[in-house]
């Protein structure tokens, strides 16, 4: 079925030479504007952010729980459209792509769950309530963790790359319908949500500070991307550099 | 520990399931003896070697070192190599070794030793590296490092030379040859020639047909 | 011989550390099984708040013994068991010290992830020490049990699904007894001490016999 690389190379990350001398041009200019605009954002949200007339200065929480809440997801697309570029084209970068992004949209996604507890002990009096924005993120939370494992404990990278890839698709299509269901099984049991931080009820002030710290997290990501991807293509070339050796022990 | 000088087997009969593989097998290897075990599939090669080292109950018959060491049970004298070489993948090919000669009690080897005895085989060089990453080949050779590396009396190896290429056939019947010159005892299951002078041949298919 | 036991540990956990699957594995399974009973309930955090500690251990149990096939399959399957009863050390020993192994492993991780599960069900806040005790105290019997099974499906079809039939049976007192340290100490009646202390009784009773059991199952195996 599929055409296997010959086992010294990987030889299709060979040339991202390419790709790491781009990471390596852009990594300081993309640190300096995730500084810049993360600390702009931490400076208008803490100072310049009235607090909730409502929540009080919990509400600043939010600043740092919806930013992450929107990488958690756009992580998780990033890895979908990876999965796409392994399975149609067959990119080298694209299974490095998907593979780095894992951990990272995984420790996103938990930032969210943590944070919405920490916002919910003041509000509800319990670290946790099973609201279902925080439900909704505590799968895809688990699905993070299976894209992890499956990774884990496949040893020949050629397949792990297909599993993975199948294993996000299937998570793609599948996110819609669990969140749908989530919302459905809450609505059953309680009225509504208590977290009401979508639509027009945010004020306009909260809404500069927000919108910062979404640019400040979302460069954040792509920084902490691209260095995940220099590493995985740099770990790559060892290990092909490691089965180069091996083979050349038992030649000689 | 006095050196064995001595390995007596006396009656053996070995069952598996209703069948009795093999009975009334007795034989005696001194000390730098060895002995080949031949006959086809099925004949009783492996379940003889397996007997020997105590992993199968012995239906009659037993096997014993002389002198008899009082301390210690015959299976603690014993190395075996079967069809798998028991090479932990996520262990370094010296992590491998070194389990085992922690495990085995064996004295304890400086790194020089321990690398001389990877390069013997060619492995000294891949010593760092996850034993996972090796052929087939080298795990098999890295299984011999282990008879090597923790030095026991009596080796019980089946089908050895399974994997390896030419010349490292040759080294393994080097092994065996300066392991037989020290004063040890080798029993070998093998269907290739190894140049190894064997005092005694047991043919298993020509004692069923008797 | 106090070495080869070493060396074995040693060998055990640098395993079960590099190959970290079977651990993240089960500690995911653990948090799965967890976040689906509310799922399942509804999201009534008092009724969660009730049978908090008794989902806690039912889906700790069930995640320890996800793992339980890895104690001895992997050694069966690349030759290492034949050549561990070549050894020093008795069978039995060697057993034992492969169940420690399996608890420091999978056991400790897995206490230490239920607070954080606690959290999800809202079990009562006076609850959490005498889970983190009872915990302790219990899955050293889930990890020496767990090997009795793993010895006894080696090498078979399904050995999984049959590991489960065979060993969760044998865990009913280590429920029962963990489940009732927890909920004594949050809403009585009597003290957590008595049952905790009968807990510590089955690990300890599991630790010494469990290993006997399985070099027998591991011996017959070899036939």
């Amino acid at each position: 079925m599929s055409n296997r690389k010959p086992p010294g190379g990987l030889s299709g990350l060979a040339n991202p030479t390419r790709f790491l001398s781009l990471v390596n041009a852009v990594t300081p200019w993309l640190a300096g504007l995730t500084v810049l605009l993360i600390g702009y954002g931490l400076y208008l949200s803490f100072f310049q952010a009235p607090p909730d007339y409502q929540q009080g200065q919990t509400v600043k929480i939010m600043f740092i729980h919806v930013p992450s809440a929107w990488i958690s997801m756009f992580a998780y697309t990033v890895i979908a459209l990876s999965a796409l570029g392994v399975l149609i084209w067959r990119h080298p970068l694209a299974d490095v792509s998907a593979k780095a992004a894992a951990p990272i949209g995984a420790t996103f996604t938990f930032i969210v769950l943590v944070t919405g507890s920490l916002w919910g002990k003041p509000m509800w009096g319990t670290y946790w309530v099973w609201d279902a924005r925080l439900t909704s993120m505590l799968i895809l939370f688990l699905l993070y963790l299976g894209l992890i494992a499956l990774r884990q404990a496949i040893e020949d990278p050629v397949r792990a790359a297909r599993a993975t890839a199948i294993l996000a698709l299937v998570g793609a299509v599948n996110l819609p319908i669990i969140k749908f269901s989530v919302d459905w099984w809450n609505t059953l049991h309680q009225p509504a949500s208590v977290f009401r931080m979508g639509g027009p009820t945010i004020d306009p002030s909260l809404l500069t500070p927000l919108f910062v710290m979404g640019a400040g997290f979302f460069a954040l990501f792509t920084l902490l991307h691209l260095l995940a991807m220099r590493a995985e293509i740099l770990s790559r070339r060892v290990h092909a550099l490691q089965q180069i050796a091996v083979q050349r022990a038992a030649a000689a | 520990m006095e050196v064995p000088q001595r390995l007596e087997a006396h009656d053996l009969a070995c069952r598996r399931g209703l069948r009795l593989v093999f009975e009334g097998l007795s034989f005696a290897l001194s000390a730098g003896e060895a002995l080949l075990l031949t006959g086809p599939n099925g004949a009783g090669k492996t379940s003889l070697l397996r007997l020997m080292a105590g992993f199968l109950p012995a239906e009659t018959g037993e096997v014993r070192l002389l002198p008899a060491d009082e301390e210690k049970p015959f299976g603690e004298h014993v190395h075996y190599l079967g069809h798998a070489n028991g090479v932990k993948a996520s262990l370094t090919v010296s992590e491998n070794l070194q389990f085992w000669i922690d495990y085995y009690g064996a004295p304890p080897l400086s790194d020089e030793t321990i690398q001389a005895h990877l390069s013997r085989f060619g492995l000294a060089e891949i010593a760092d590296l996850p034993a996972g990453m090796l052929s087939a080949g080298q795990k098999r050779k890295l299984a011999l490092c282990r008879l090597l590396a923790a030095p026991r009396p009596v080796w019980l190896l089946d089908e050895p030379s399974v994997s390896l290429d030419a010349a490292s056939t040759k080294i393994l019947a080097a092994i065996i040859k300066d392991h037989l010159k020290a004063g040890g005892m080798a029993v070998v299951a093998t269907h290739l020639p190894l140049s190894l002078r064997f005092a005694q041949n047991l043919d298993l298919s020509a004692r069923e047909a008797a | 011989m106090i070495r080869a036991c070493l060396a074995l540990l040693r060998r055990d956990l640098t395993l079960s550390w590099r190959e970290g699957g079977a651990i993240g594995t089960a500690l995911g399974f653990y948090f799965t099984v967890v976040v689906l009973t509310p799922l399942g309930l509804g999201p009534d955090l008092n009724l969660l708040s009730r049978i908090a500690a008794g989902m806690l251990w039912v889906a700790l149990l069930l995640a320890g013994l996800l793992s339980a096939d890895r104690i001895f399959h992997n050694d069966y399957e690349d030759g290492s068991l034949d050549l561990l009863m070549l050894g020093p050390i008795p069978l039995e020993l060697a057993a034992g010290i492969k169940s420690l192994a399996h608890w420091i492993a999978t056991g400790i991780p897995l206490t230490l992830l239920a607070p954080v599960l606690g959290l999800l069900l809202n079990l009562p806040i006076d609850a959490y020490g005498m889970l983190m005790l009872s915990l302790l105290a219990g899955t050293p019997a889930v990890s020496f049990l767990a090997a009795i099974g793993a010895a006894l499906t080696l090498g078979l079809r399904r050995s999984g699904v049959l590991i489960a039939l065979l060993v969760l049976p044998l865990y009913v007192p280590v429920l029962i007894f963990g489940v009732s340290s927890v909920s004594a100490a949050t809403t009585g009646p009597g003290s957590p001490w008595s049952a905790l202390l009968i807990l510590c009784a089955i690990s300890l009773i599991s630790i010494v016999l469990s290993p006997i059991a399985a070099a027998a199952a591991l011996r017959a195996s070899q036939r």
